[in-house]
């Protein structure tokens, strides 16, 4: 009895908290939400972008190449994700303006949502460098092979055979490098950029009702990952569709 | 280093058909090991050259050779009337001079490998249509036409929606021909076909390469099959230790073998 007296209570005002329009604050809570999603997307796909580059220019690139990739993916891996942040957001601005300043030129202004891809995606190239060259490690050197024995060139052979025999192989990893970029955003409420915990953070402290808000964002950020699951579910069925089903191994 | 090269002989096909595939004086090295040391060998148009020898003599790198698998350390190698240009590597070894040229060549060989090597990640159709439509630029729908009547050739044709990985041996080996064959190639290089299949499965796939010889067409094949090589080769070249080690019609290599070792490989093995 007193349980559901309770929970009455608190949902009313949980409510009017939560309302889409002021005085609620749900308004900014999904605004948040929807930039931590466009920021998590951004930086998930240049990090794909850069983890394809990396693997296949340390598999198959020349040694500068190599020992280049070989640095970038030691030191981004070493380094906390909060440093290299506030180093993208504040540092290497300082560095370019700086730099155009002795060359004569205006300042620049680095906007929030761009330095936040480039800085979470830079890391996530580096986990999805070895992500996908240990995927394409596994993809058998025979399937390769009959490609090159068929007179596809490198990059036929790259976008015909070696990137889709390898993604079977690289969903899991990339699934969960998926979920860190977007949890990753949440960073980016050390640089003031309005994304979902930020946001949380305000209305939280406006209000006082951090149990409210904390709650409704970690629902946010679960339904995300639940939403997730079943995209990745599908396309990891699509990724796998010429292979045997794994037998139960129950 | 004592090269042997072997005098070219021809019978079984006149002497006008054109040289398909022509090999001299090839070397190949991996570090120290020497795998070849001086091979010569030629396929003029229709003929069926068998490649026999124990394992590890240097068969299968023979075969890679041709199409470019594996660089050779040094010799000649013509396709088609056209030689192959390789360029030092810097390592004592060589590189293809011109990638095109590789490619280009390699589009018109049709390489059918020990494990049979279909993408798994394609149907046994779109195995088939792969290289002439994405490689030879043949139109998509025609593709399929031929790819269709090649899978019925092969006894697939109800299968060509399936993937590899639900096939027995046996049927991906014979989609393995059939894309082979779909590249319309000069010269079809076989290595092996049936070594990975089971017992009861070589059959159906030794029949499938049977016609092919029947029909005339150029082939290279490296096979254990000492029957069916004596059965379908206008050819035989033994391999040892990374040289040919004996030539000759069929008859005369399984009937009358002169050398020492070729004697005792087929006691061994036949
Ligand atoms: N890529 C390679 N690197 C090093 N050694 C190799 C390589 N490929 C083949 N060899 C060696 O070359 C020899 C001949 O191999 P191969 O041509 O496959 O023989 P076969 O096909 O007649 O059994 C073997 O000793 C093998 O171990
Ligand atoms: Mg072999």
């Amino acid at each position: 009895m007193t349980d559901s007296v309770f929970l009455s209570l608190a949902q009313t005002s949980m409510f009017e908290l939560l309302a889409p329009t002021p005085p609620g604050w749900g308004g900014n809570l999904v605004r948040g939400f929807i930039n931590s999603i466009g920021i998590g997307v951004g930086a998930f796909a240049l990090g794909l972008v850069i983890g394809i580059g990396g693997a296949f220019g340390k598999l198959y690139g020349g040694p500068v190449r190599r020992d280049l990739l070989q640095v970038y993916t030691t030191l981004i891996r070493a380094v906390p994700e909060l440093v290299l942040i506030l180093l993208i957001y504040f540092a290497v601005p300082d560095l370019i303006n700086r730099l155009l300043e002795t060359l004569g030129y205006g300042r620049i202004d680095v906007s929030g949502p761009m330095a936040g891809i480039v800085a979470l995606g830079f890391v996530q190239g580096a986990y999805a460098t070895e992500v996908l060259r240990g995927a394409i490690l596994a993809v058998p050197q025979g399937q390769i092979e009959a490609g090159r024995a068929f007179g596809m060139n490198p990059r036929m052979l790259m976008r015909r055979i070696t990137l889709p025999a390898m993604l079977p192989f690289a969903i899991p990893g990339l699934a969960n490098l998926w979920l860190v970029a977007f949890k990753g955003t949440a960073l980016l409420a050390v640089v003031g950029f309005n994304e979902l915990t930020l946001e949380t953070r305000q209305a939280a402290g406006t209000t006082k009702a951090y149990f409210t808000f904390f709650m409704a964002a970690g629902v946010l950020y679960l339904l995300l990952t639940l939403i997730s699951n079943v995209l990745i579910g599908r396309v990891e069925h699509w990724a796998r569709r010429g292979r045997q089903p794994i037998a139960e191994s129950r | 280093m004592t090269a042997t090269i072997m005098a070219i002989p021809r019978h079984a096909v006149t002497d006008t058909a054109a040289e398909a595939i022509h090999v001299e004086d090839l070397h190949k090295k991996f570090g120290a090991l020497h795998v070849l040391k001086g091979v010569s060998l030629s396929a003029r148009d229709g003929d069926v050259v068998a490649i026999i020898g124990g394992s590890g003599s240097g068969k299968s790198t023979l075969l890679r050779c041709i199409n470019c698998l594996e660089n050779p350390t040094s010799g000649v190698i013509r396709v088609n009337g056209e030689e192959i240009r390789l360029k030092p590597d810097g390592n004592g070894s060589t590189l293809p001079a011109d990638r095109k040229q590789i490619e280009r060549v390699r589009s018109r060989l049709g390489m059918v490998f020990q494990s049979f090597n279909l993408w798994t990640h394609m149907t046994l159709i779109e195995n088939v249509i792969e290289v002439p439509v994405h490689v030879l630029g043949v139109k998509r729908e025609m593709a399929i036409i031929e790819a269709e009547k090649l899978l019925a050739r092969v006894g697939l044709l109800e299968k060509r929606h399936v993937y590899p990985a639900f096939l027995s041996g046996g049927q991906q080996q014979r989609g393995a021909i059939a894309r082979a064959l779909a590249v319309q190639p000069r010269v079809m290089l076989f290595d092996e076909p049936t070594s990975s299949l089971d017992p009861e499965l070589i059959g159906e796939v030794l029949g499938v390469i049977g016609d092919l010889a029947r029909e005339g067409r150029t082939m290279i094949l490296v096979t254990h099959e000492m029957k069916f090589a004596r059965e379908v080769a206008t050819r035989v070249v033994f391999l040892h230790e990374g040289r040919v080690e004996e030539e000759g019609p069929p008859d005369a290599i399984f009937g009358s073998p002169k050398s020492e070792r070729l004697q005792q490989f087929i006691r061994r093995v036949g």
